[in-house]
Protein backbone atom coordinates (compact mmCIF):
# COMPACT_ATOMS: atom_id res chain seq x y z
CA UNK A 1 0.00 0.00 0.00
CA UNK A 2 0.98 3.45 -0.55
CA UNK A 3 2.47 5.53 2.23
CA UNK A 4 -0.36 7.98 2.26
CA UNK A 5 -0.11 9.25 5.66
CA UNK A 6 1.60 12.52 7.19
CA UNK A 7 5.27 12.05 7.36
CA UNK A 8 5.15 14.26 10.80
CA UNK A 9 2.15 13.02 13.74
CA UNK A 10 -0.95 15.29 14.04
CA UNK A 11 0.31 16.17 17.68
CA UNK A 12 4.05 17.24 15.83
CA UNK A 13 1.88 19.45 13.27
CA UNK A 14 -0.28 21.07 15.70
CA UNK A 15 2.77 22.12 17.60
CA UNK A 16 4.34 23.49 14.40
CA UNK A 17 0.99 25.72 14.04
CA UNK A 18 1.58 27.22 17.69
CA UNK A 19 5.34 27.86 16.45
CA UNK A 20 4.42 29.81 13.63
CA UNK A 21 1.44 31.63 15.51
CA UNK A 22 4.54 32.93 17.78
CA UNK A 23 6.63 33.98 15.10
CA UNK A 24 3.63 36.27 14.05
CA UNK A 25 3.02 37.85 17.21
CA UNK A 26 7.15 37.90 17.43
CA UNK A 27 7.22 40.35 14.23
CA UNK A 28 3.26 42.21 15.07
CA UNK A 29 5.05 43.45 18.25
CA UNK A 30 8.09 44.83 16.26
CA UNK A 31 5.96 46.19 14.00
CA UNK A 32 7.45 44.48 11.29
CA UNK A 33 4.44 43.36 8.60
CA UNK A 34 3.96 40.06 6.94
CA UNK A 35 3.96 40.06 2.76
CA UNK A 36 3.37 37.32 0.83
CA UNK A 37 5.39 37.07 -2.78
CA UNK A 38 5.50 34.74 -5.93
CA UNK A 39 7.68 31.38 -5.54
CA UNK A 40 7.50 31.81 -9.35
CA UNK A 41 9.50 34.71 -11.12
CA UNK A 42 11.43 35.29 -14.22
CA UNK A 43 14.43 35.17 -13.05
CA UNK A 44 16.21 32.83 -11.05
CA UNK A 45 19.04 32.52 -8.17
CA UNK A 46 22.74 32.27 -10.06
CA UNK A 47 24.23 31.30 -6.82
CA UNK A 48 25.91 27.98 -8.07
CA UNK A 49 25.96 26.03 -5.41
CA UNK A 50 21.57 26.35 -5.74
CA UNK A 51 19.85 24.20 -8.57
CA UNK A 52 16.62 25.89 -9.79
CA UNK A 53 13.37 24.40 -10.56
CA UNK A 54 12.22 25.90 -13.66
CA UNK A 55 8.79 25.68 -14.62
CA UNK A 56 6.88 26.14 -18.30
CA UNK A 57 3.92 28.43 -18.12
CA UNK A 58 1.53 29.99 -20.38
CA UNK A 59 1.67 33.81 -19.59
CA UNK A 60 -0.34 36.65 -22.28
CA UNK A 61 3.61 36.40 -23.22
CA UNK A 62 2.97 33.34 -24.26
CA UNK A 63 5.12 30.11 -23.25
CA UNK A 64 7.33 31.45 -20.44
CA UNK A 65 9.99 29.56 -18.57
CA UNK A 66 9.46 30.95 -14.80
CA UNK A 67 11.86 29.89 -12.02
CA UNK A 68 10.59 28.78 -8.75
CA UNK A 69 12.55 30.21 -6.40
CA UNK A 70 15.21 29.46 -3.79
CA UNK A 71 14.56 32.15 -1.61
CA UNK A 72 11.84 35.37 -1.09
CA UNK A 73 14.76 37.28 -1.86
CA UNK A 74 14.71 38.96 -4.88
CA UNK A 75 10.83 39.71 -4.62
CA UNK A 76 11.02 41.02 -1.43
CA UNK A 77 13.78 43.14 -2.22
CA UNK A 78 11.20 44.84 -4.40
CA UNK A 79 9.11 45.55 -1.92
CA UNK A 80 11.95 47.23 0.17
CA UNK A 81 12.83 49.18 -2.65
CA UNK A 82 9.04 50.35 -3.58
CA UNK A 83 9.48 51.73 0.65
CA UNK A 84 7.77 48.78 2.41
CA UNK A 85 10.13 49.29 5.15
CA UNK A 86 10.53 46.33 7.34
CA UNK A 87 8.60 43.27 6.28
CA UNK A 88 9.06 39.47 7.01
CA UNK A 89 7.79 36.38 5.03
CA UNK A 90 6.93 32.44 6.02
CA UNK A 91 7.74 31.89 2.07
CA UNK A 92 8.21 28.03 0.81
CA UNK A 93 11.08 27.85 -1.35
CA UNK A 94 13.17 25.38 -3.69
CA UNK A 95 15.88 24.12 -4.17
CA UNK A 96 16.61 20.90 -6.32
CA UNK A 97 18.61 18.01 -5.50
CA UNK A 98 18.55 18.38 -1.60
CA UNK A 99 16.77 15.97 0.27
CA UNK A 100 17.78 14.31 3.63
CA UNK A 101 17.90 14.93 7.00
CA UNK A 102 18.58 18.16 6.89
CA UNK A 103 16.73 18.92 3.50
CA UNK A 104 13.84 18.78 1.45
CA UNK A 105 13.34 20.19 -1.80
CA UNK A 106 10.68 22.20 -0.92
CA UNK A 107 10.84 24.25 2.51
CA UNK A 108 9.63 27.31 4.31
CA UNK A 109 12.15 29.77 4.42
CA UNK A 110 11.54 32.79 6.81
CA UNK A 111 12.64 35.77 5.60
CA UNK A 112 12.89 39.11 6.80
CA UNK A 113 14.34 42.43 6.04
CA UNK A 114 14.89 45.62 8.56
CA UNK A 115 15.89 48.73 6.97
CA UNK A 116 18.27 50.73 8.71
CA UNK A 117 19.61 47.72 10.83
CA UNK A 118 23.21 47.24 11.30
CA UNK A 119 24.13 43.33 10.94
CA UNK A 120 24.62 43.43 14.87
CA UNK A 121 20.80 44.06 15.29
CA UNK A 122 20.14 41.75 13.23
CA UNK A 123 21.91 39.27 14.71
CA UNK A 124 20.58 40.27 18.09
CA UNK A 125 17.18 39.68 16.86
CA UNK A 126 17.70 36.64 15.10
CA UNK A 127 18.90 35.26 18.56
CA UNK A 128 15.90 36.65 20.20
CA UNK A 129 12.93 34.87 18.28
CA UNK A 130 15.10 31.81 18.07
CA UNK A 131 15.23 31.64 21.72
CA UNK A 132 11.62 32.45 22.27
CA UNK A 133 10.53 29.52 19.96
CA UNK A 134 12.63 26.85 22.45
CA UNK A 135 11.20 25.38 24.54
CA UNK A 136 14.33 26.08 26.94
CA UNK A 137 17.25 28.17 26.79
CA UNK A 138 20.08 27.15 24.30
CA UNK A 139 22.76 28.54 26.47
CA UNK A 140 24.23 32.39 25.77
CA UNK A 141 24.66 33.66 22.16
CA UNK A 142 28.70 33.15 21.53
CA UNK A 143 30.36 34.90 18.43
CA UNK A 144 33.23 34.00 16.17
CA UNK A 145 34.94 35.16 13.40
CA UNK A 146 34.84 32.73 10.45
CA UNK A 147 38.98 32.82 10.49
CA UNK A 148 39.06 31.83 14.27
CA UNK A 149 37.50 28.92 14.31
CA UNK A 150 39.92 27.57 11.32
CA UNK A 151 42.75 28.21 13.61
CA UNK A 152 41.27 27.05 16.76
CA UNK A 153 39.98 23.72 15.15
CA UNK A 154 42.39 23.28 12.03
CA UNK A 155 45.54 25.42 12.89
CA UNK A 156 45.21 27.21 9.57
CA UNK A 157 44.24 30.35 8.66
CA UNK A 158 41.67 30.25 5.83
CA UNK A 159 43.15 33.57 4.35
CA UNK A 160 46.22 33.11 3.86
CA UNK A 161 46.66 29.19 3.72
CA UNK A 162 47.77 27.90 0.32
CA UNK A 163 45.05 25.59 -1.51
CA UNK A 164 48.00 23.09 -1.26
CA UNK A 165 47.61 22.75 2.58
CA UNK A 166 44.23 23.07 2.35
CA UNK A 167 43.18 20.50 -0.48
CA UNK A 168 45.74 17.65 1.94
CA UNK A 169 43.74 18.97 4.83
CA UNK A 170 40.28 18.39 2.87
CA UNK A 171 41.43 15.20 1.63
CA UNK A 172 42.47 13.99 4.99
CA UNK A 173 39.05 14.66 6.29
CA UNK A 174 37.13 13.05 3.36
CA UNK A 175 38.60 10.23 2.81
CA UNK A 176 38.84 10.71 -0.61
CA UNK A 177 41.14 13.30 -3.11
CA UNK A 178 40.39 17.19 -2.72
CA UNK A 179 43.79 18.31 -3.87
CA UNK A 180 42.08 19.39 -6.92
CA UNK A 181 39.71 21.40 -5.70
CA UNK A 182 39.48 24.79 -5.13
CA UNK A 183 40.31 26.89 -1.84
CA UNK A 184 36.39 27.64 -1.21
CA UNK A 185 35.35 23.91 -1.49
CA UNK A 186 38.20 22.88 0.84
CA UNK A 187 36.80 25.44 3.23
CA UNK A 188 33.29 24.24 2.98
CA UNK A 189 34.14 20.43 3.06
CA UNK A 190 36.18 21.42 6.13
CA UNK A 191 33.57 23.78 7.98
CA UNK A 192 30.72 21.36 7.36
CA UNK A 193 32.37 18.02 8.41
CA UNK A 194 35.09 19.72 11.34
CA UNK A 195 33.84 22.91 12.48
CA UNK A 196 29.99 22.62 12.45
CA UNK A 197 29.34 20.06 14.44
CA UNK A 198 31.28 21.63 16.88
CA UNK A 199 28.59 24.77 16.91
CA UNK A 200 25.86 25.50 19.03
CA UNK A 201 26.67 22.73 21.69
CA UNK A 202 25.44 24.48 24.72
CA UNK A 203 24.95 28.21 23.51
CA UNK A 204 23.75 29.76 19.84
CA UNK A 205 26.85 30.03 17.97
CA UNK A 206 27.27 32.96 15.81
CA UNK A 207 30.16 33.01 12.83
CA UNK A 208 30.69 36.47 11.16
CA UNK A 209 33.20 37.59 8.62
CA UNK A 210 32.90 34.78 6.15
CA UNK A 211 35.62 34.73 3.37
CA UNK A 212 34.48 37.87 0.75
CA UNK A 213 34.33 34.66 -2.21
CA UNK A 214 31.34 33.67 -0.40
CA UNK A 215 29.44 36.87 -0.16
CA UNK A 216 26.93 36.24 -1.90
CA UNK A 217 24.43 38.79 -1.64
CA UNK A 218 26.39 40.61 1.19
CA UNK A 219 28.54 43.68 1.44
CA UNK A 220 32.00 42.93 1.95
CA UNK A 221 34.56 45.17 4.18
CA UNK A 222 38.33 44.88 5.59
CA UNK A 223 39.57 42.64 8.54
CA UNK A 224 40.44 44.97 11.13
CA UNK A 225 43.53 42.54 11.66
CA UNK A 226 45.10 42.69 8.38
CA UNK A 227 42.91 44.39 6.19
CA UNK A 228 42.15 41.09 4.08
CA UNK A 229 38.59 41.90 2.42
CA UNK A 230 35.54 39.47 4.59
CA UNK A 231 31.83 39.06 3.41
CA UNK A 232 29.51 40.81 5.99
CA UNK A 233 27.59 38.19 6.92
CA UNK A 234 26.41 36.00 8.89
CA UNK A 235 25.53 32.57 10.13
CA UNK A 236 23.77 31.12 12.98
CA UNK A 237 23.85 27.63 14.17
CA UNK A 238 22.56 25.38 17.58
CA UNK A 239 23.26 21.60 17.95
CA UNK A 240 25.30 22.03 15.06
CA UNK A 241 22.51 22.91 12.39
CA UNK A 242 22.89 25.53 10.56
CA UNK A 243 19.18 28.00 11.26
CA UNK A 244 20.04 31.61 9.63
CA UNK A 245 22.12 33.16 7.33
CA UNK A 246 22.32 36.92 7.21
CA UNK A 247 23.23 40.02 5.13
CA UNK A 248 24.29 43.51 5.13
CA UNK A 249 22.62 43.39 2.04
CA UNK A 250 24.19 44.85 -1.09
CA UNK A 251 22.63 47.24 -2.11
CA UNK A 252 24.83 48.01 -5.78
CA UNK A 253 23.31 47.53 -9.02
CA UNK A 254 26.22 47.57 -10.51
CA UNK A 255 28.07 45.58 -8.13
CA UNK A 256 25.11 42.32 -8.20
CA UNK A 257 25.00 42.76 -11.96
CA UNK A 258 28.42 41.79 -11.86
CA UNK A 259 28.09 39.05 -9.09
CA UNK A 260 25.47 38.14 -11.29
CA UNK A 261 27.73 37.96 -14.48
CA UNK A 262 30.26 36.05 -12.79
CA UNK A 263 27.94 33.35 -11.39
CA UNK A 264 26.71 32.50 -15.05
CA UNK A 265 30.35 32.53 -16.23
CA UNK A 266 31.69 30.02 -13.63
CA UNK A 267 28.00 28.12 -14.51
CA UNK A 268 29.14 27.73 -17.81
CA UNK A 269 32.77 26.91 -16.85
CA UNK A 270 31.54 23.94 -14.20
CA UNK A 271 28.85 22.62 -17.31
CA UNK A 272 25.77 23.65 -15.00
CA UNK A 273 22.60 25.84 -16.56
CA UNK A 274 23.06 29.28 -16.65
CA UNK A 275 20.15 31.07 -14.78
CA UNK A 276 17.93 33.94 -16.15
CA UNK A 277 19.14 36.81 -14.18
CA UNK A 278 16.21 39.17 -12.18
CA UNK A 279 16.14 42.33 -14.35
CA UNK A 280 13.55 43.39 -12.54
CA UNK A 281 15.70 43.23 -9.22
CA UNK A 282 18.70 44.77 -10.84
CA UNK A 283 16.05 47.97 -11.42
CA UNK A 284 15.02 48.02 -8.50
CA UNK A 285 18.38 48.35 -7.14
CA UNK A 286 18.77 50.96 -9.81
CA UNK A 287 16.08 52.88 -8.43
CA UNK A 288 17.40 52.33 -4.49
CA UNK A 289 16.92 49.50 -2.10
CA UNK A 290 17.58 51.14 1.61
CA UNK A 291 20.70 50.64 3.36
CA UNK A 292 20.20 47.46 5.94
CA UNK A 293 20.86 43.73 7.20
CA UNK A 294 18.32 40.57 5.79
CA UNK A 295 18.01 37.54 7.06
CA UNK A 296 16.92 33.99 6.10
CA UNK A 297 16.19 31.33 8.57
CA UNK A 298 15.37 27.84 8.15
CA UNK A 299 11.97 27.65 10.32
CA UNK A 300 11.48 23.76 9.42
CA UNK A 301 14.93 23.18 11.25
CA UNK A 302 13.95 25.13 13.71
CA UNK A 303 10.90 23.52 14.65
CA UNK A 304 12.58 20.30 14.63
CA UNK A 305 15.12 21.27 17.26
CA UNK A 306 11.72 23.09 19.24
CA UNK A 307 10.48 19.98 19.24
CA UNK A 308 13.02 17.65 19.57
CA UNK A 309 13.03 15.45 16.15
CA UNK A 310 15.94 14.10 14.39
CA UNK A 311 14.82 14.59 10.99
CA UNK A 312 13.13 17.46 9.16
CA UNK A 313 10.61 15.15 7.87
CA UNK A 314 9.36 14.84 11.32
CA UNK A 315 8.13 18.49 11.02
CA UNK A 316 6.57 17.99 7.54
CA UNK A 317 2.96 17.81 6.41
CA UNK A 318 4.69 15.49 3.68
CA UNK A 319 8.23 15.49 2.79
CA UNK A 320 9.51 15.61 -1.10
CA UNK A 321 9.52 11.69 -1.26
CA UNK A 322 6.05 11.46 0.15
CA UNK A 323 4.51 14.69 -1.33
CA UNK B 1 29.72 -0.61 -15.92
CA UNK B 2 27.71 2.25 -15.56
CA UNK B 3 28.69 5.33 -13.66
CA UNK B 4 26.76 6.08 -10.36
CA UNK B 5 26.27 10.26 -9.59
CA UNK B 6 25.96 10.56 -5.55
CA UNK B 7 22.35 11.62 -6.06
CA UNK B 8 22.00 8.14 -6.78
CA UNK B 9 24.08 6.51 -4.00
CA UNK B 10 21.18 4.62 -2.38
CA UNK B 11 21.55 1.97 0.59
CA UNK B 12 22.59 -1.36 -1.05
CA UNK B 13 23.97 0.41 -4.79
CA UNK B 14 27.17 -1.48 -5.39
CA UNK B 15 30.07 0.82 -6.14
CA UNK B 16 33.85 0.40 -7.03
CA UNK B 17 36.09 2.57 -4.37
CA UNK B 18 39.79 2.29 -4.46
CA UNK B 19 39.95 -0.86 -6.53
CA UNK B 20 37.64 -2.64 -4.08
CA UNK B 21 33.48 -3.42 -4.72
CA UNK B 22 31.67 -1.65 -1.67
CA UNK B 23 27.87 -1.98 -0.51
CA UNK B 24 26.75 1.66 0.16
CA UNK B 25 24.94 1.48 3.25
CA UNK B 26 24.32 5.31 4.17
CA UNK B 27 24.15 8.72 2.32
CA UNK B 28 23.70 11.93 3.84
CA UNK B 29 23.90 15.24 1.98
CA UNK B 30 25.75 17.95 3.87
CA UNK B 31 25.80 21.34 2.87
CA UNK B 32 27.24 24.88 4.23
CA UNK B 33 24.73 27.63 4.10
CA UNK B 34 26.08 28.97 1.17
CA UNK B 35 28.53 26.83 -0.24
CA UNK B 36 29.14 23.12 -1.95
CA UNK B 37 27.23 20.31 -1.25
CA UNK B 38 28.73 16.87 -0.19
CA UNK B 39 27.54 13.70 0.58
CA UNK B 40 28.78 11.83 3.19
CA UNK B 41 28.57 8.47 2.50
CA UNK B 42 28.75 5.24 4.44
CA UNK B 43 30.32 2.30 2.73
CA UNK B 44 30.96 -1.54 3.65
CA UNK B 45 33.65 -2.47 1.60
CA UNK B 46 32.38 -6.18 0.23
CA UNK B 47 36.18 -7.71 0.10
CA UNK B 48 36.96 -6.86 3.99
CA UNK B 49 33.57 -6.72 5.40
CA UNK B 50 34.36 -3.42 7.21
CA UNK B 51 32.30 -0.02 7.09
CA UNK B 52 33.93 3.16 6.24
CA UNK B 53 32.83 6.74 5.64
CA UNK B 54 33.91 8.80 3.01
CA UNK B 55 32.79 12.33 1.75
CA UNK B 56 31.95 12.89 -1.97
CA UNK B 57 31.64 16.82 -3.04
CA UNK B 58 27.89 16.70 -4.51
CA UNK B 59 27.69 15.54 -8.36
CA UNK B 60 31.04 13.28 -7.93
CA UNK B 61 30.32 9.95 -9.13
CA UNK B 62 31.72 6.06 -9.15
CA UNK B 63 32.14 3.43 -11.32
CA UNK B 64 29.47 0.90 -10.52
CA UNK B 65 30.96 -2.43 -9.36
CA UNK B 66 29.34 -5.77 -11.07
CA UNK B 67 28.25 -7.28 -8.06
CA UNK B 68 25.32 -10.01 -7.43
CA UNK B 69 23.91 -12.39 -4.94
CA UNK B 70 23.32 -15.81 -6.11
CA UNK B 71 21.68 -18.40 -3.77
CA UNK B 72 23.92 -21.93 -4.17
CA UNK B 73 24.16 -24.91 -1.83
CA UNK B 74 27.31 -26.07 -0.97
CA UNK B 75 28.65 -29.45 -2.15
CA UNK B 76 32.24 -30.28 -1.00
CA UNK B 77 35.74 -28.97 -0.48
CA UNK B 78 38.95 -30.75 -2.17
CA UNK B 79 41.17 -29.32 0.23
CA UNK B 80 41.89 -25.85 -1.60
CA UNK B 81 38.50 -24.66 -2.79
CA UNK B 82 34.91 -24.71 -1.88
CA UNK B 83 32.36 -25.95 -4.40
CA UNK B 84 28.41 -24.54 -4.64
CA UNK B 85 26.05 -25.19 -7.27
CA UNK B 86 23.57 -22.80 -8.17
CA UNK B 87 19.98 -23.83 -6.87
CA UNK B 88 18.02 -22.19 -10.30
CA UNK B 89 18.38 -25.47 -12.08
CA UNK B 90 21.02 -24.47 -13.77
CA UNK B 91 23.77 -27.06 -12.10
CA UNK B 92 26.54 -24.39 -12.68
CA UNK B 93 28.90 -24.90 -10.19
CA UNK B 94 31.07 -22.11 -7.98
CA UNK B 95 34.53 -22.64 -6.69
CA UNK B 96 35.05 -20.30 -3.14
CA UNK B 97 38.19 -19.78 -2.18
CA UNK B 98 39.16 -19.73 1.63
CA UNK B 99 39.95 -16.27 1.72
CA UNK B 100 36.37 -15.54 0.33
CA UNK B 101 34.48 -18.24 2.53
CA UNK B 102 36.11 -16.74 6.04
CA UNK B 103 34.45 -17.33 8.96
CA UNK B 104 31.42 -19.06 7.19
CA UNK B 105 33.48 -21.82 6.96
CA UNK B 106 32.47 -23.55 10.60
CA UNK B 107 28.61 -23.01 9.10
CA UNK B 108 28.79 -25.56 6.22
CA UNK B 109 27.09 -28.26 5.56
CA UNK B 110 25.93 -30.31 2.38
CA UNK B 111 23.18 -29.54 0.32
CA UNK B 112 22.43 -26.20 2.49
CA UNK B 113 22.11 -22.84 0.57
CA UNK B 114 24.43 -19.93 0.74
CA UNK B 115 24.30 -16.04 -0.78
CA UNK B 116 27.14 -16.54 -2.74
CA UNK B 117 28.18 -12.83 -3.49
CA UNK B 118 29.72 -12.81 -7.53
CA UNK B 119 32.10 -9.66 -8.30
CA UNK B 120 32.81 -9.99 -12.29
CA UNK B 121 31.95 -13.48 -12.10
CA UNK B 122 34.26 -14.42 -8.92
CA UNK B 123 32.65 -15.64 -5.21
CA UNK B 124 34.36 -12.67 -2.57
CA UNK B 125 31.90 -13.40 -0.03
CA UNK B 126 29.89 -16.66 1.57
CA UNK B 127 26.57 -16.02 3.94
CA UNK B 128 24.98 -18.30 5.61
CA UNK B 129 21.33 -18.64 6.22
CA UNK B 130 20.71 -17.65 9.77
CA UNK B 131 19.74 -20.81 11.43
CA UNK B 132 20.89 -24.12 10.88
CA UNK B 133 20.66 -27.14 12.10
CA UNK B 134 23.60 -29.05 12.96
CA UNK B 135 24.52 -31.92 14.72
CA UNK B 136 26.81 -32.83 18.18
CA UNK B 137 29.43 -34.57 17.40
CA UNK B 138 31.21 -34.17 20.23
CA UNK B 139 30.36 -32.72 24.02
CA UNK B 140 30.23 -34.06 27.82
CA UNK B 141 27.55 -36.78 28.52
CA UNK B 142 24.25 -34.89 29.14
CA UNK B 143 23.23 -34.47 32.93
CA UNK B 144 19.90 -36.37 33.82
CA UNK B 145 16.66 -34.06 35.48
CA UNK B 146 18.77 -31.04 33.94
CA UNK B 147 16.36 -29.94 31.51
CA UNK B 148 16.01 -26.25 31.27
CA UNK B 149 17.76 -23.84 33.76
CA UNK B 150 21.53 -23.75 34.55
CA UNK B 151 24.49 -23.80 33.43
CA UNK B 152 26.45 -24.11 29.47
CA UNK B 153 28.73 -26.34 28.08
CA UNK B 154 31.21 -26.04 24.93
CA UNK B 155 29.72 -28.82 22.30
CA UNK B 156 31.87 -29.35 18.42
CA UNK B 157 28.91 -29.43 15.84
CA UNK B 158 29.66 -31.28 12.74
CA UNK B 159 30.42 -28.43 10.80
CA UNK B 160 33.91 -28.14 13.22
CA UNK B 161 31.89 -24.48 15.07
CA UNK B 162 32.06 -24.90 18.81
CA UNK B 163 28.95 -23.57 20.29
CA UNK B 164 27.60 -23.32 24.45
CA UNK B 165 24.94 -25.89 24.41
CA UNK B 166 22.45 -26.53 27.66
CA UNK B 167 23.86 -29.02 29.82
CA UNK B 168 21.20 -31.64 29.15
CA UNK B 169 22.06 -31.72 25.37
CA UNK B 170 23.96 -35.04 23.99
CA UNK B 171 26.10 -36.08 21.47
CA UNK B 172 24.70 -36.96 18.27
CA UNK B 173 21.74 -34.03 18.37
CA UNK B 174 20.72 -32.23 15.93
CA UNK B 175 20.64 -28.85 17.42
CA UNK B 176 19.02 -25.25 15.60
CA UNK B 177 22.25 -22.85 16.01
CA UNK B 178 21.82 -18.69 15.11
CA UNK B 179 24.63 -18.35 12.65
CA UNK B 180 25.02 -14.62 13.00
CA UNK B 181 25.38 -15.15 16.87
CA UNK B 182 26.60 -18.52 16.94
CA UNK B 183 23.99 -18.78 19.84
CA UNK B 184 22.05 -22.21 20.68
CA UNK B 185 18.42 -21.83 19.84
CA UNK B 186 16.81 -25.31 20.63
CA UNK B 187 16.70 -29.01 19.46
CA UNK B 188 15.93 -29.04 15.89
Amino acid sequence: MLDWQPTATLETLRARARLLAEVRAFFAERDVWEVETPVLGHGGSTDVQLASLKVDATTPEGLERLWLQTSPEFHMKRLLAAGSGAIFQLAKSFRDGEVGRRHNIEFTMLEWYRPGFSLNQLIEETAALIIRLLPQSPGPVSRYRYRDLFREYLAVDPFSTGAAVLGKLASKHAGTDMSEESRDTCLDLLMSLVIEPRLGQGELSVVVDYPASQAALARRHQDPEDGVWVASRFELYLKGLELANGYDELTDAEEQRARFGEDNRERRTLGLPEVDVDSRLLAALEHGLPEGAGVALGIDRVIQLALGKTHLKDVLAFSTPSC
Amino acid sequence: MANYSTNEFKGGLKVMLDGDPCSIVENELVKPGKGQAFNRVKLRNLMTGRVGERTFKSGDSLEGADVMDLEMEYLYTDGDMWHFMKTDGSFEQYAVEKKALGDTAKWLKEQVPYTITLWNDKAISVTPPNFIELEVVETDPGLKGDTAQGGSKPATLSSGAVVRVPLFINQGEVLKIDTRSGDYVSRA
